[in-house]
C-alpha cells in the first residue's frame, strides 16, 4: 500500500495523488493520442463514439453525481446542442469553433431559465419533471418545423476548422484528435471545479441541504449553476453527436437516450469522472459485443443468424438492475475495492466497504 | 450594544407555542448557555437564529441589526456558525472537504476561475487550507483528515461537525448539544475547547446542553427554558437553585412528596 507523505498544501490541491498516479494518467492520454495508429477505420469510430458519451456523460454526473440532482430528461441538451450547433453553422453561417461553444451557452442559459420553476422540486419529483422536459423537447423540435425542420430532420454540415475538413469518413483520424481535445479540455474542467470552492459548494447540497445554507451556500443558485453547466457540457456532447450523425431529428435524442445517459453514469459509478468514462465504455462497445456473441451464437448453432428485436435494450436494462443490486457503487466503486484488496494483500477484511447506516438526520425542513 | 438580542420571540405551530415572548441578549465573548427539559424550544431558537424558522412576533437583532429581513443562507455571511443536534455533516466527502465547506463564507474565486484553477484560486485554496488545518490542530482530528464521513464514530463526527463551524472563523457560535451521546472524557475535552474558543479565538458561545456538569463549568450565564418561555436568567448556580426551573425538572413540589 503507497503512503504518500503530503509535505505541502499542494501536494493536496494538485489533480494526481502521487508521481506513479501522473504516470498512468500521461501512459493513458498517451494510449488515447495513438490509437489511430492501432485501429481501424471502424473501430476509431466507435472509439470516438464512446468519447462522444464520455462528454455527455460528465455533463450528466456533474448533475446527479455531484450536486445531487436526478434527471431523466438529458436528450433534450443533447438535442438542443445540436440543433443550435447546426442552426448557428447553416442560418448564421459561424465556423465550428464559435458554433459549438455557442450552442453550450445557449443550452446552460435555457437550462437555468427552465431550471427556475423546478429548482424547488426533490428525488421523483425532479425526475419526472426532467422526464417531461425531454418528451417536450421532442414536441417542440416538430412544431418549430421551419427552423428545425420537423420529422424530416436537419443535415449536420462537415465539421470545418481553418479549411480543414473533419468529416467521419473521409477523415476519421481528425474527428477522433478533435473530439479526444475536447473530452480532454473538459475532463481538466470539470476536475478543477471539483477542487475548488464551487466543486465543494455542489457536494455540500447533495449531501446535506440544511447544512449547506448553514455554511452559506446559496443552494438554489447552486442548483441552478450544476444544471447549466451540466447541460452545456451535455449540449457539447449532443453537437458532436448531430455532426457524427450527419442527419437528425425529433426521433434522434428521444427519452430512451435519456435513460441510457442515467444507465451509463450508474454503471460507471456515481460521483466520480471515472465513473463516466467506464459507463461510456460499456454503453459503447455493447452492441458490439452483443454482435459479436449472436454471431457467435449462431456459427456454434448451425444456423443463418439470430434476430431478435429488443435484444439490446433487454441486455442493458438486466446489466442495470444486476449492478443497482450487487454494486450501487458501479464499476468505478468495484475498481477501488479491487484494489484496496490487492494493496492491503492479505490484511482486506470483507466489510470494509460495506455501507454503514447512517445516523439519524435532523428534520429535513422541507 | 449585545451581539446577539432576541426580543419577545413567539413561534407557534399551529396552536403550540413553541417559543412564547423569548426575550435574552447574549454579549460579545460570552458562553451563554440553554437549558430546558425535552421539548422547552431550544432548538427551535437555534433555528430561529439561523432563519429556518420565522418567528411569528418579535425581532432577533444580531450586532443591532435585525435579521429577519435575511436567509438562512446569508447568516452565515454575517459570522454566525453552527451545529446540529443529530449531526448533519457531507457524508460522501472527506473531514477536510466537509472543513473546506466551512470556509464558503470566504470564498473570493469565481466560476471560471474554478474551472480554470487560475493561480489565484490556487493562492486562496492554500489560504483555505491553512485556516483548516489550524481547526484540524486545535480539535486534534489529524488521524480523520483524508477519511470519508461515512464510517467515523459518533464521538469524531460531533467534532468534525465543530470543526466545520469553527473553520467559517465566526463571532459567535451555536452549538446544540455538543456533549451528547459523548463520554466523560470526550465531554471534558468540549469543555476546554469551549473555553479555548472564547478566550483564545474571541468567539462569543451559545449552546444548549443538558449536561449540567458542562454548563456549570463553562457558561457565564444559563437560561432555563420550558414550555417556550423563559423561567429564569443567570450564573448557573442561580439558575440550578431557582425554584421554578426545579419544579420544571422534577414537577411541583407535592408530587415528590
Amino acid at each position: 500500500m503507497r503512503i504518500v507523505f503530503k509535505t505541502s498544501h499542494d501536494a493536496d490541491i494538485r489533480l494526481w495523488k502521487h508521481g506513479a498516479q501522473l504516470f498512468w494518467y500521461l501512459l493513458l492520454l498517451a494510449a488515447a493520442v495513438a490509437l489511430p495508429l492501432l485501429l481501424d477505420d471502424f473501430m476509431l469510430g466507435e472509439a470516438t463514439n464512446v468519447l462522444v458519451w464520455a462528454i455527455a456523460g460528465m455533463g450528466l454526473m456533474l448533475l446527479v453525481g455531484h450536486a445531487g440532482q436526478a434527471s431523466l430528461g438529458h436528450a433534450a441538451w443533447l438535442a438542443l446542442g445540436a440543433y443550435a450547433d447546426t442552426l448557428l453553422q447553416t442560418r448564421a453561417g459561424l465556423p465550428f469553433l464559435m458554433s459549438l461553444p455557442l450552442a453550450a451557452v445557449i443550452s446552460g442559459l435555457v437550462a437555468a431559465l427552465v431550471t427556475l420553476p423546478i429548482m424547488r422540486l426533490h428525488g421523483i419529483y425532479l425526475a419526472i419533471a426532467t422526464l417531461a422536459l425531454s418528451v417536450l423537447t421532442e414536441d417542440i423540435i416538430i412544431l418549430a418545423e421551419p427552423w428545425t425542420g420537423g420529422v424530416s430532420g436537419l443535415f449536420a454540415p462537415d465539421i470545418e476548422i481553418f479549411g480543414i475538413n473533419f468529416n467521419r469518413y473521409t477523415n476519421p483520424d481528425g474527428l477522433y484528435w478533435l473530439v479526444l481535445a475536447i473530452t480532454v479540455l473538459i475532463t481538466l474542467g470539470y476536475a478543477n471545479l471539483l477542487r475548488a470552492p464551487t466543486g465543494r459548494a455542489f457536494v455540500a447540497v447533495r449531501d446535506s441541504e440544511i447544512s449547506a445554507r448553514a455554511m452559506g451556500v446559496h443552494v438554489a443558485r447552486t442548483k441552478t449553476l450544476a444544471f447549466a453547466l451540466s447541460a452545456a457540457v451535455t449540449a457539447v456532447a449532443g453537437a458532436l453527436m448531430g455532426h457524427m450523425a450527419g442527419v437528425f431529428n425529433n426521433e434522434t435524442f428521444n427519452i430512451v437516450i435519456s435513460i441510457y445517459l442515467l444507465m451509463m453514469i450508474v454503471i460507471g459509478g456515481l460521483g466520480s469522472i471515472h465513473g463516466a468514462f467506464l459507463g461510456a465504455l460499456v454503453i459503447g462497445f455493447l452492441p458490439q459485443a452483443i454482435a459479436l456473441l449472436r454471431s457467435a451464437l449462431a456459427g456454434a448453432l448451425g444456423i443463418g443468424s439470430i434476430t431478435i428485436p429488443g435484444l439490446e435494450t433487454a441486455i442493458f436494462g438486466a446489466i442495470l438492475v444486476a449492478f443497482l443490486l450487487f454494486e450501487p457503487r458501479g464499476i468505478y466503486g468495484r475498481w477501488i475495492v479491487i484494489r484496496t484488496w490487492f494493496e492491503l494483500f492479505p490484511f482486506y477484511r470483507r466489510d470494509m466497504f460495506r455501507r454503514q447506516r447512517s445516523y439519524l438526520k435532523t428534520e429535513r425542513m422541507r | 450594544m449585545s451581539l446577539l438580542e432576541l426580543d419577545n420571540v413567539t413561534l407557534a405551530f399551529g396552536g403550540v407555542k413553541a417559543v412564547d415572548r423569548v426575550s435574552f441578549a447574549v454579549e460579545e465573548g460570552e458562553v451563554f448557555a440553554l437549558v430546558g427539559p425535552n421539548g422547552a424550544g431550544k432548538s427551535t431558537i437555534f433555528n430561529l437564529i439561523s432563519r429556518f424558522y420565522s418567528p411569528q412576533e418579535g425581532d432577533i437583532r444580531f450586532d443591532g441589526h435585525s435579521i429577519l429581513d435575511l436567509a438562512p443562507e446569508d447568516i452565515a455571511d454575517l459570522g454566525i456558525a453552527r451545529t446540529f443536534q443529530n449531526v448533519e455533516l457531507f457524508e460522501q466527502a472527506t473531514v477536510l472537504q466537509n472543513l473546506l465547506v466551512g470556509r464558503h463564507r470566504h470564498r473570493r474565486t469565481r466560476l471560471w476561475q474554478d474551472i480554470l484553477f487560475t493561480p489565484f484560486v490556487r493562492r486562496e485554496e492554500v489560504r483555505h487550507r491553512i485556516a483548516v488545518e489550524k481547526v484540524i490542530e486545535f480539535l486534534e482530528l489529524e488521524p480523520y483528515r483524508e477519511k470519508y464521513i461515512q464510517g467515523l464514530p459518533y464521538g469524531v463526527r460531533k467534532m468534525v461537525e465543530m470543526g466545520r463551524a469553527l473553520a467559517m472563523e465566526p463571532r459567535l457560535i451555536l452549538l446544540d448539544e455538543p456533549a451528547s451521546g459523548l463520554s466523560v472524557e470526550e465531554t471534558q475535552d468540549i469543555a476546554f475547547w469551549i473555553e479555548d474558543m472564547r478566550k483564545l479565538m474571541g468567539i462569543t458561545v451559545v449552546m444548549v446542553e443538558h449536561d449540567m456538569n458542562l454548563v456549570r463549568d463553562v457558561s457565564d450565564r444559563v437560561l432555563a427554558l420550558a414550555d417556550g418561555r423563559v423561567l429564569a436568567v443567570g450564573t448557573p448556580r442561580e439558575v440550578q437553585t431557582d425554584p421554578r426551573v426545579i419544579e420544571a425538572y422534577l414537577g411541583p413540589e407535592e408530587d415528590v412528596a
